[in-house]
């Protein structure tokens, strides 16, 4: 191994024998600088993330993680003196090119956040609010069709269906993430950016949602932001460490729980860092 | 995690390295002590070997019980997995290899009041080359220098030649002097305990490198 002498960012291709299955890129950013208002929050992110993977952003508090998961879908945009530089690019098409429509980039990569935050409605509502405001379907029995596809996508189905019209405030922590996760989903999205969606909850709670994550990654791309390491090699298939802005090392989880290329992220996933 | 944390890993660590090291150490002093109440037909000596080998299986228990701690306990990563994980697959390594001079301290008191044989000279030979493969293999493993691991698993070689040159001395022995066959048994099954360390230590050197360079060369030499 060599340790890093430097915090040069260097550009990191998913090595195809790491990580199994299809490897064609779903999202490839480009040399992304991110800024509040002087302060520059990510510095030169150049990263490739393989279609129908897990990508786990891991880092310390403050290290850009979340930042960058927010640069996926503009997020970043509703706040105010923010600035980006570089391109983001989601199936070849740049995200940030003038005239891009940001209400059809976040139905293509819906996001699940830290705390869930359904909305003070029923379950079924939830479910299918995106679907009513997007005015995706035509009839009830459509809807009533993608909501249950959701819930089952989603795996609470059976723990709901037989009180779709009760408040979701009712439903427990762990029940009301996969909700919100059920909620992305109704909309069919190709991406799902994940910020700590498992923090809040128990371990029963948590492990639902990660059996959940390399279920859904079937189907979808998925980004996940954890402060878990443990999390991180469970469920994602290609790690990236952040720190201080900068990305330090992706690479295949396996390898980056055993064998890291950078002393960093050793030092941090050995618990040493600092 | 916390600077306390850290403390505590690394002291448990350290106590791990402690435990390994020391079963090294005792299974490095069961082999000399074997060899030499072999060589100098010193039953005493082999006997104490025997009796000292429930400290060795104590240590092998107690660096299984520090390392399950560690992985239930700390998840280690990285170069801490590694050396984890070396270590608790060297354990039983170290283990088996006092078991084989367990068992040539054995063969040493049963050859007591048997004539002696010019292929004992040879079978010392074997031992002073084990003997040393293993303590440079554990000095390699403490300073965690794959490069003189390598060099450790190249001796091997040394140690299957002489065992088969013994094998096939015996064996003529036998053909000849029937009446001997009992005790040239004895000391073929000797050698074979000492080519079966000098496997072991080799063991012990692979995970040396896996544990320094994450690279798995088993079967790969």
């Amino acid at each position: 191994m060599t340790p890093s002498a430097s915090f040069a960012a260097p550009k990191f291709e998913v090595n195809a024998q790491a990580s199994p299955g299809p490897t064609a890129t779903k999202i490839e950013v480009d040399q992304l600088n991110f800024y509040y208002g002087k302060t520059q929050a990510l510095k030169d992110i150049s990263i490739k993330v393989p279609e129908r993977q897990v990508m786990a952003f891991i880092g310390p508090s403050g290290c850009g993680k979340t930042t960058f998961l927010r640069t996926l879908n503009r997020m970043n945009d509703v706040i105010a003196a923010t600035r980006v530089e570089g391109t983001v690019t989601i199936d070849g098409e740049d995200i940030y090119a003038p005239g891009a429509d940001v209400v059809d980039l976040r139905r293509k990569v819906g996001m699940v956040f830290q705390k869930s935050n359904p909305f003070p409605k029923s379950i079924f509502d939830n479910v299918a609010y995106g679907l009513r405001i997007n005015r995706v379907t035509s009839s009830r029995s459509e809807l009533d069709a993608r909501v249950e596809e959701a819930l089952k996508d989603a795996a609470l189905w059976t723990e709901v269906k037989d009180r779709l019209k009760s408040s979701a405030l009712g439903l427990s922590g762990g029940q009301q993430q996969r909700l919100c996760i059920a909620r992305a989903l109704a909309i069919r999205p190709e991406v799902i950016l994940m910020d700590e969606p498992a923090s809040a909850l128990d371990p029963i709670a948590t492990s639902k949602i990660e059996e959940l994550i390399v279920d859904l990654k079937k189907q979808y791309t998925i980004v996940i932001v954890t402060h878990n390491m443990q999390q991180a090699a469970r469920v994602s298939d290609l790690t990236a460490f952040f720190l201080l802005g900068k990305l330090i090392e992706v690479n295949s989880t396996e390898k980056m729980f055993t064998a890291p290329n950078e002393r960093l992220t050793e030092d941090y996933i050995t618990g040493r860092f600092g | 995690m916390s600077t306390e944390v850290h403390r505590h890993l690394d002291q448990e660590l350290d106590e791990l390295r402690d435990a390994i090291l020391r079963l090294g150490g005792e299974t490095e002093a069961a082999l000399r002590h074997a060899m030499h109440s072999l060589a100098e037909r010193d039953t005493g000596e082999a006997r104490e070997v025997l009796e000292h080998d429930d400290t060795v299986d104590q240590l092998e228990v107690e660096v299984d019980r520090r390392a399950i701690d560690i992985f239930a306990l700390r998840q280690p990563a990285a170069r801490d997995l590694r050396f984890v994980m070396s270590v608790t697959k060297m354990a039983p390594v170290l283990e088996r290899i006092a078991d084989h001079a367990c068992n040539i301290a054995r063969a040493a008191i049963e050859l007591t009041n048997e004539p002696e044989l010019n292929s004992l000279i040879r079978i010392q030979q074997m031992g002073e080359i084990a003997s040393s493969m293993l303590a440079s293999a554990l000095d390699a493993f403490t300073r965690s220098d794959p490069a003189a691991a390598r060099e450790v698993i190249k001796r091997d070689a040394e140690i299957n030649n002489l065992y088969n040159q013994i094998f096939h001395d015996l064996i003529d022995l036998m053909a000849k002097e029937p009446a001997t066959a009992t005790r040239d048994a004895r000391l073929l099954f000797v050698a074979k305990h000492l080519e079966r360390i000098g496997d072991y230590v080799t063991d012990i050197c692979e995970l040396t490198v896996y544990m320094a360079e994450a690279a798995i060369i088993k079967h790969r030499h």
